[in-house]
């Protein structure tokens, strides 16, 4: 009974500390995208990167570099907690 | 060897190649007709997403839509890129832990309720043909302008190869042939593209010669705002969107991306959770490598095209302009008579229309490329359209014979039998989508975009609930489901076929367009289950057991079958 409550207990926190990972993952999908290819695109424009005016390359090259990242970051981060809480294959 | 004997030549090597890995890789039994028998490796499944997911529109027609969109084009980049952040992060681990073989399947067994099914697999077929009519149409578009044939002759070929690939190999067929046509899509992109970025900015790489310099030392970018601007014109780097609707259309395209069927199945193929989750970053890195080319190749089209044919003397014009003049995508018209060619946003004065199809399909030709690139062109665009078309058909097929047949109607069929209806199934599938793609109704085209929409307002809401909220039970999905795609799809018929005229910024809501209104019908769905969800009983414990488990990696069925 002790051992299942505990394993019920370290499920609960694997799903927390998982929540927590998306959270800060997602924030940055949305500012990549959103936020610096969309809603601040004209601001960014004033600044440039050789030929591109940064808001520009957000919107058609940096937030799809950025998704890249995202994602093998969660791929090596997630393959880290499921082994500090031992629920990995 | 002329441009048509290569072609035949490319064209019929990779039909081979396609038929041959078929034959090779027939399914034998259900699972691997379903999920490729659950034993792909992660590699090879991000290859064969990445080429299910770019379809002939991606091939051929994006560049050339971004070329004359500039940056409202970037919609299309990010939406069709960043649904893969939450097909990784969202759904893909916890779809593969519950070890099922479809959409629908999840839904229904999440949802306990063969109502919740039927909604599924409804919206599933529906989403799904209306993507595979456009995919036949861009097969026999294809076969026409390359090789000479008829666009019905090119339907019935493209259908005759996929029947062989799709009916006999099932997923398993599938996915080793789109690992294939990945390969030949993705050349057949980059080496036009390569070398048109040299020539133009003496960098080899399209993704930063789209911000390098020209010859005479201005950047290509601040160049092409200054024709356009000088013409009428937007400038390329600046929208006329709004703000609201871009946001809207990213988010619709991006949710819709991550609620796809044929997408999502995908997933099930591989052997465990945390290859399920690097497969969509492999997916990623596959499609990125097309995506952030598209728009070097689109500004270097439209650059291409303004200083080689305005201002030109119509008879000194380019020989590959009088090519493609012949196939009417391309159109001159002198109007006022002076022997020149003059490129206005001004309609009444425009002397020059050009089809955004030839951003792609003439680059070989604009860079003075070999015969043999054009043909391999030809076969990118084949293997685009049909890889994308297979991955839809299977969907069609097994949502007949697995979701309503095995799940619905007929539970006590034997493996035997059901593998047969899946094989049945497709067929019908196609013949189908083959006649769509004959006799294309006139709103395919605008139907294709809504399938997003819709799979946003449907799909998208009730798996994200399903998995992340334990208290989520069948009123609220259901009631959720039905709401959203009613309200996206009425929105959608209200301003695309009964009021046309209304279509504008003026009447839309919020200044929403109808590509961007399944965001607002995503929402709908979530605030609507989530309030009836509040009101009714919450799911059985066995249902809140099943949450539990699909969130832990650990002990995810060995798909393999030895």
């Amino acid at each position: 009974m002790n051992n299942l409550k505990q394993e019920d207990h370290s499920r609960s926190a694997y799903w927390r500390a998982n929540i927590k990972i998306l959270a800060g993952l997602l924030l940055i999908w949305f500012i990549s995208s959103f936020l610096l290819g969309i809603v601040f695109v004209k601001e960014l424009n004033q600044f440039r990167m050789g030929g591109f005016k940064i808001g520009f390359w957000f919107a058609q090259q940096g937030s799809i570099y950025v998704f890249l990242l995202i994602i093998f970051y969660y791929v090596w981060r997630m393959n880290k907690l499921d082994k500090e809480f031992d629920v990995d294959e | 060897m002329d441009i048509l004997t290569w072609t035949y030549f490319i064209v019929g090597l990779t039909f081979t190649l396609y038929i041959g890995i078929a034959i090779k890789t027939r399914a034998s039994s259900t699972k691997e007709f379903y999920i490729a028998g659950g034993g792909v490796s992660p590699l090879a499944n991000g290859i064969a997403t990445a080429a299910d997911w770019m379809s002939a529109a991606s091939f051929i027609s994006m560049a050339g839509l971004i070329s004359f969109m500039g940056y409202d084009g970037s919609v299309y980049l990010m939406g069709w890129t960043g649904g893969y952040v939450l097909l990784a992060l969202l759904l893909a681990p916890y779809l593969r832990k519950f070890g099922k073989y479809t959409v629908p399947d999840f839904v229904g067994d999440r949802y306990y309720s063969q109502t919740a099914r039927l909604v599924a697999v409804v919206a599933a077929i529906f989403i799904s043909f209306t993507y595979v009519a456009g995919q036949m149409r861009g097969v026999g578009i294809v076969f026409s302008r390359f090789l000479e044939v008829d666009i019905n002759t090119g339907v019935v070929i493209g259908m005759i190869i996929v029947v062989f690939y799709a009916v006999l190999g099932g997923m398993k067929g599938i996915t080793y042939t789109q690992v294939a046509q990945y390969c030949v899509l993705i050349f057949a992109y980059m080496v036009p593209a390569i070398f048109i970025s040299l020539q133009l900015t003496g960098n080899p790489i399209p993704q930063l010669g789209f911000g390098g310099t020209l010859n005479d030392g201005t950047y290509l970018l601040d160049k092409v705002d200054g024709l356009l601007t000088e013409l009428g014109f937007m400038a390329y780097t600046s929208g006329s969107k709004e703000v609201i609707d871009m946001f809207f259309i990213t988010a619709a395209l991006m949710v819709g991306t991550a609620g796809l069927p044929h997408v999502i199945v995908r997933f099930f193929t591989v052997p465990k959770v945390k290859d399920a989750r690097k497969s969509a970053g492999y997916a990623l890195l596959f499609i990125a490598i097309l995506y952030t080319t598209a728009p070097a190749v689109g500004v270097f089209g439209i650059y291409n095209m303004i200083t080689n044919i305005n201002g030109q003397k119509i008879e000194s014009l380019p020989t590959w302009v009088q090519n493609w003049q012949k196939t009417g995508l391309i159109t001159i018209e002198d109007k006022n008579k002076d022997g020149m060619i003059l490129y206005q946003k001004d309609k009444v004065k425009n002397e020059l229309t050009i089809d955004k199809d030839i951003m792609v399909l003439a680059n070989p030709e604009i860079a003075g490329l070999p015969n043999w690139v054009v043909a391999l062109v030809a076969s990118g665009g084949l293997a685009a359209a049909l890889s994308t078309a297979a991955g839809l058909l299977l969907v069609i097929s097994t949502a007949i014979s697995r979701d309503l047949l095995k799940n619905a109607l007929a539970p006590n069929i034997s493996e035997k039998s059901e593998l047969l209806y899946a094989r049945m199934a497709a067929i019908f599938a196609v013949i189908v989508a083959g006649y769509f793609g004959v006799n294309p109704p006139g709103f395919v085209a605008e139907v294709v975009a809504f399938a997003f929409g819709l799979a946003a307002a449907s799909f998208f809401p009730v798996i994200i609930m399903g998995i992340f909220s334990k208290r989520m039970n069948k009123e609220g999905a259901i009631a959720g489901m039905i709401i959203g795609l009613i309200f996206t799809l009425g929105y959608l018929i209200y301003f695309k076929f009964m009021n046309p005229e209304l279509n504008n910024k003026e009447h839309w809501w919020f200044g929403i367009s109808p590509e961007g209104i399944g965001t607002l019908g995503m929402i709908l769905n979530f605030v609507v289950s989530i309030i009836i969800s509040k009101f009714t009983p919450p799911p059985p414990k066995h249902i809140q057991d099943l949450v539990e488990e699909i969130r832990i990696p650990r002990g995810a069925t060995s798909a393999i079958i030895h």
